[in-house]
């Protein structure tokens, strides 16, 4: 396309035409589009695999929750070290100088200690030595309550299999007792109501602090490792089962796979930030010089309109 | 634009309504809405692929209504429920896989060519508001699906800032956005794409001018 001259495609088609009903065009494809929507719904179903509950966490994998329950207290989880928009222990990602994690702010405050283990403990008024473990936690300054879910975190990895009956002695504190008595209160299934009604009062639809908590654990990425969901398995396109997922999404997830993204701190800004590029290439194809001109150099127009040409004569190369 | 046959209307513009008419019918002849024949040269089954995705959004629509109209977790305890999401998840397949080829099939068309750039440009943000749709909708199922998509993809939209606002943890942001804001986005932006492609006409081959000849071949073609 030369820039600065008439465009020659621009303007009321003059050459021959032929009949062409698009009505019926679009009522013929309605009808097939649903039969085949039908057919591949009765063949192939679509994937449902239920939601993990924490109650089903604290069951299924205690020591894994134990540890997570710690690590919300000692400061070192996720969501406990993520930032905006949670928090403030962190200034989140960049993408070079442009520090759009921070800058928008902390808009959904979330004090992982506080809203997933101290206030719901707080709520097992008929367990007294919980309470007391409680009181005594907080009684304590903030360095002493570090360093007691530190060293309990750290005897916890240490033990086989994570397993708080085998932790060495030390000095702990009240942090065995709390996290012992969080992981009741789950098993129980108590804490995944209260966890989304932290707020909200009666009426519930936001599952960020549940969803921050569990996600904290090692076992719902066990689970999508098993179903191959997982980020370095190209798990962002993929689906529970056998089923297509969002293959729309290969460009995205490729970025992952490869260096320098693969192995940066940043990676999560980087792909946003190119992809935020691309998507705005895709829009304006028509203005890039050399993309928009791609089109001619192959000869798959040809075959689009190789009647034509066959009729009135191919254009020169 | 100048193409029009209906550019003398000017006579009715003494009212604003008279105005409005005249300037509907000057942007969208109606001949040119709905015309019963086409330029020669639209003689490919690329042509179909439009039609393909505009009818699988239909029935993405459609089969999404009648999820709404139970609520969200009829799908979830009722069989006919989970058949009614089948359908709803293989026409999102079948909407995207159609307007993937029709994406492909137009950029191998250089079908932006002849004040056409625009009609490029709806289609593809078009393409991008639908996979807001269809992500928005993996995280409202309230399955392990949802649990794991939202938690990982927070942190991509949190780099960004977006997240801040526009929380993928929040079931019922998600939910609404999911039913209502974004099918009526793409639903708007498929309106526009297609009225585009109707008031300008199907684009005609490369190396061919409004005439029927093509350039280069235009020697011979006078010959017989
Ligand atoms: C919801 C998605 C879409 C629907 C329902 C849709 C529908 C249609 C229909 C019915 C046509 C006319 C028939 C045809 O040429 O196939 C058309 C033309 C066109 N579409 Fe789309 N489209 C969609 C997405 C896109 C995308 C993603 C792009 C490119 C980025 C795009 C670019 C175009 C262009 C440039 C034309 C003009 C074709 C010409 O003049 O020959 N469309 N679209």
């Amino acid at each position: 396309m030369t820039a600065g001259r008439v465009d020659p495609a621009a303007g009321d088609w003059r050459g021959p035409r032929r009949p062409y009903d698009l009505v019926k065009e679009f009522i013929v494809a309605l009808v097939a589009v649903s039969l085949l929507t039908v057919v591949l719904a009765l063949l192939f179903s679509s994937p449902n695999e239920k939601g993990v509950t924490l109650e089903q966490w604290a069951q299924k994998a205690p020591n894994d929750f134990i540890a997570t329950t710690v690590s919300e207290l000692a400061g070192t989880s996720t969501s406990a070290s993520y930032g905006p928009p949670y928090n403030h222990s962190s200034t989140g990602q960049q993408i070079g100088p442009l520090h759009l994690q921070k800058w928008a702010g902390v808009r959904i405050p979330v004090d992982p200690a506080r809203d997933f283990v101290i206030s719901p403990l707080r709520t097992m008024t008929a367990d007294a030595a919980v309470q007391a473990a409680v009181r005594r936690y907080e009684a304590a300054p903030a360095a002493q309550q570090d360093q007691w879910a530190g060293a309990y975190a750290d005897a916890l990895s240490k033990a086989p299999e994570g397993d708080p009956a085998q932790v060495a002695a030390g000095d702990y504190g009240p942090v065995p007792a709390m996290a012992s008595g969080l992981l009741g209160l789950a098993q129980s299934g108590a804490l995944d109501s209260q966890l989304v009604n932290a707020g909200t009062g009666f009426y519930q639809a936001d599952y960020t602090k549940p969803l921050l908590f569990l996600a904290d654990g090692g076992y719902l990425a066990d689970l999508a490792q098993a179903q191959h969901l997982s980020g370095n398995q190209w798990g962002m396109m993929n689906e529970t089962g056998n089923f297509p997922g969002q293959p729309w999404l290969w460009l995205y997830t490729f970025w992952y796979q490869v260096r320098p993204f693969s192995t940066s701190t940043n990676a999560d800004a980087l792909v946003w930030g190119l992809m935020m590029l691309l998507s705005l290439a895709l829009v304006l194809v028509p203005f890039i010089p050399g993309v928009r001109s791609i089109p001619r150099r192959l000869p798959l127009y040809r075959l689009v309109w190789r009647s034509y040409y066959r009729e009135h004569g191919a254009p020169r190369r | 634009m100048s193409q029009t046959p209906a550019s003398g209307r000017a006579g009715e513009r003494s009212t604003w309504t008279g105005w409005l008419r005249a300037h509907t019918l000057d942007a969208i002849p109606p001949e040119h809405l709905l015309p019963d024949t086409q330029p020669a040269y639209v003689a490919s089954w690329i042509y179909v692929f439009g039609v393909l995705a505009l009818t699988a959004f239909v029935v993405v629509c459609v089969s999404g209504l009648v999820i709404a109209l139970k609520g969200p977790t009829w799908w979830q305890v009722s069989s006919r429920g989970h058949f009614v999401n089948s359908l709803h998840l293989w026409s999102v397949e079948l909407f995207f896989f159609f307007m993937v080829v029709h994406l492909w099939g137009k950029f191998f068309m250089a079908a932006w060519r002849g004040r056409r750039a625009l009609t490029w440009m709806t289609g593809a943000v078009t393409f991008l508001a639908s996979i807001g749709t269809a992500f928005t909708g993996y995280l409202v199922q309230q399955n392990f699906d949802s649990q794991w998509i939202s938690t990982q993809a927070k942190d991509g939209i949190n780099a960004t800032g977006i997240g801040a606002f526009w929380n993928v943890l929040d079931f019922g942001q998600m939910l609404l956005w999911h039913v209502a804001l974004l099918p009526l986005a793409v639903s708007v932006l498929i309106v526009l794409h297609i009225l585009l492609v109707r008031t300008s006409g199907v684009v005609p081959p490369i190396g061919v001018d409004l005439d029927g000849r093509v350039e280069g071949a235009a020697a011979k073609e006078a010959a017989p």
